[in-house]
């Protein structure tokens, strides 16, 4: 060993590393990233972090307004604790709807890590521990209520579970579809070939929605909760695969007369074997990235059959079936606030557009963003 | 170009086929049939039904036949033009299809068209002025665009043509136009009606056609003869569309047939929110109640325009790229 290459310090980076810098390059991919994450706890979390149950009535507040948090009170007081103002309802003598008005005499302080109301978490064990609570006196709605009286924001939280849970779980499955079908096809070719390909221009040049909604229809009534959930899931995948196939189908005959699965095909390897032990580990990144841009289409598939009545049923709370509430007219212009869930659908498939598009062209190897 | 054509024309036919199958499967799979549902109805009138009539139904309706027949028998009277009978509009299907057909037709033309109108101006702009502050919010509307549900897009612009308009929004005409024959005024009206489902259907496939056109004029303008162009002193709009912009809009055909099936499913669900007369609230009301023939014919007729305007894009990108007339 010279003295010289002792003294020349090498950079060494694995291919690994290098996608993580590209990728920490690309700031708004890192910030829909810690988005998601976010938004994936709280939702794993919900029945701490939300007030009150999904089924839990207020009496005393039905359609009534988002709550604003306050700080300072009636005298102009800066408070520490943040506290908020029970309604007074009145009915409106034009519209025959409840108008609701805050009341300064009823002040209700919210209290952290406090007891509220029971639940069963995760199935699991009771508790009454809440993120944020005003305990047994008063009522807390910060996206305010429908017209059941539910709390809007428990609900929003509690639908973020299974809306988000659904886009992950039909991604999985799609990813399955996609690369059995798309590796069988790219990998041995000839006649199978030609009908994964065959099949899969029908598919893309099918509408999507009116054949999901022709597919959730033809679900039975009689399903419980858990199976229409997952049919609706397999309904998704159904149509979601054709694109990821096509991508893995080209990626694989590319990879055919690669030397390396020549020689794991000489040395004896089954089909399987050389598929996914050789072949999918060179370009898994990239499909991870293509996965996270499929996630957007299930959640919005979801949301839209949900809406229409013939997706997921309540007492399931989705971000969909909370949406069912504003289909109409007059319920949109009287509480436009039933529209929040929305808002939820529209950040979270917009933060995965932005996580994919990073990830993309952070698993590329030739790629050159964000480095001018 | 006539073989290319030829050939085209043929390889929609297994496509079709394929197509006709998978929706014959989709609307056999609910439980029960038009027989079973016909009866439900008439026993619930307390009409008494005799083993025999059922019989009767069932072979009017080729149901005792296997599953191929059926079938067969089914697509052969699609193709003669004979949809069969819708239950829930008490009219043969034949009459209910067409006028909502064009309506879908029209609605998403038009929105196609919107689309284009938005996205190749604004795909140039963010282009060419790359990295500047306009191109950062381009992007980003064109994101929230992508984002929004369709549904929920219609929701707000019912909200916002209500509340800050004072205008009630639905339907294609207003109720004065709605049952009268066609007359300027009408087209007028209807016009005014047009704009908001087009623009809500349309502006879904906004972002990624503008991405798509973004992406290539990138990879042209950055080319030496642009530069050298520039270096001979040719105007910079003269360039940009004589040059660059021809060659990254062919690529951007094919994305036609990419943003066709969105653009259709998009319609299906904006129409059942803003209550249009067009084939998705007709589709998902024959949905829930069964009305297989009518849902059918939906299905199948809606399939059909996608590949149809798939095809028509696919000419049309043969017809400005010799290359791929001789592929």
């Amino acid at each position: 060993m010279s003295e010289l290459a002792a003294d020349i310090q090498f950079e060494a980076v694995s291919p690994r590393q290098l996608a993580w810098i590209r990728f920490k390059r690309h700031r708004l991919a890192m910030v829909s990233g810690g988005f998601l994450i976010f938004i994936y706890l709280t939702a794993a979390l919900c029945e701490f972090i939300t007030p009150y149950g999904t089924d839990t009535r207020n009496v005393q507040a039905i359609n009534a307004p988002p709550m604003s948090v306050h700080f300072f009170d009636k005298a102009g007081e800066f408070q520490l604790r943040p506290f908020v103002y029970g309604y007074d309802m009145h009915i409106n003598a034009d519209t025959w709807m409840r108008d609701y008005i805050e009341n300064p005499e009823k002040r209700y302080p919210i209290y952290f890590l406090a007891r509220g109301e029971r639940y069963e978490f995760w199935n699991l064990f009771y508790s009454d521990i809440h993120l944020f609570t005003t305990g047994k006196e008063g009522y807390l709605h910060l996206f305010g209520t429908d017209q059941l009286g539910r709390d809007l924001f428990s609900r929003v939280f509690y639908g973020a579970r299974v809306s988000l849970s659904i886009g992950i779980l039909g991604v999985t499955l799609t990813l399955f579809l996609g690369v059995l079908l798309g590796g069988l096809a790219g990998y041995i070719g000839g006649l199978v070939d030609r009908i994964v390909q065959r099949v899969i221009e029908v598919l893309q040049s099918l509408p999507t929605l009116p054949l999901w909604m022709a597919l959730s229809a033809a679900l039975p009534v009689s399903w419980s909760s858990l199976g229409v959930y997952f049919g609706i899931t397999i309904i998704l995948s159904l149509f979601g695969w054709p694109a990821l196939a096509r991508q893995v189908r080209g990626k694989f005959l590319a990879l055919r007369e690669e030397d390396f699965v020549m020689s794991a095909r000489l040395l004896g390897a089954g089909r399987m074997r050389v598929i996914f032990k050789h072949m999918l580990p060179s370009f898994n990144s990239h499909m991870i990235a293509t996965a996270t841009l499929a996630v957007p289409g299930m959640i919005l598939g979801e949301t839209a059959l949900s809406f229409l009545g013939i997706g997921l049923r309540p007492p399931v709370v989705s971000w969909g079936v909370l949406m069912q509430q504003a289909q109409n007219y007059q319920v949109i212009v009287l509480t436009p606030w039933l529209l929040l869930p929305g808002l939820f659908v529209v950040l979270t498939v917009m933060a995965f557009n932005l996580l994919g598009d990073g990830l993309r062209d952070a698993v590329d190897p030739y790629s050159t963003a964000g480095q001018d | 170009m006539n073989s290319y054509i030829t050939r085209r024309l043929l390889g929609m036919v297994p496509t079709l086929i394929l197509i006709s199958m998978i929706v014959f499967v989709v609307i056999q799979l609910p439980p029960g049939d038009i027989v079973t549902s016909t009866l439900d109805r008439m026993q619930a009138q307390g009409v008494e039904v005799s083993a025999e009539q059922i019989q009767n139904l069932r072979a009017q309706y080729n149901l005792d036949q296997p599953m191929v027949l059926q079938y067969l028998s089914w697509i052969g009277n699609f193709v003669t033009g004979d949809m069969g009978y819708s239950y829930l509009f008490s009219r043969p299907v034949n009459e209910l299809v067409w006028e909502r057909l064009g309506y879908t037709l029209l609605i998403t033309v038009s929105a196609l068209l919107f689309t284009w109108a938005v996205a190749v101006p604004a795909g140039i702009y963010s282009a060419v002025r790359q990295y500047s502050v306009g191109d950062y919010v381009l992007t980003t509307v064109m994101l929230m665009g992508l984002a929004t549900p369709s549904f929920l897009l219609a929701l707000v612009a019912m909200y916002i043509g209500y509340e800050w308009f004072g205008i009630s929004i639905g339907g294609l005409f207003s109720p004065e136009y709605r049952d009268v024959p066609w007359s300027l005024a009408r087209v007028g009206d209807f016009l005014s009606h047009l704009w908001i489902p087009m623009v809500v259907v349309g502006l879904g496939g906004t972002a990624s056609t503008m991405r798509i056109l973004r992406a290539n004029l990138l990879d042209e303008l950055n080319k030496p003869y642009v530069v050298t162009a520039r270096a001979k002193g040719v105007k910079p709009i003269k360039l940009l569309i004589k040059y660059p912009l021809r060659i990254a809009i062919n690529p951007f055909i094919s994305t036609i047939g990419l943003l066709l099936p969105a653009l259709i499913s998009g319609e299906a669900i904006v129409s059942i929110v803003l209550g249009l007369p067009t084939t998705g609230p007709a589709l998902i009301e024959a949905l829930i109640n069964q009305d297989m023939y009518l849902a059918g014919s939906f299905l199948m007729l809606l399939s059909i325009l996608t590949v149809v305007g798939m095809l028509l894009s696919d000419l049309l990108l043969a017809w400005a790229d010799p290359r791929i007339r001789y592929e």
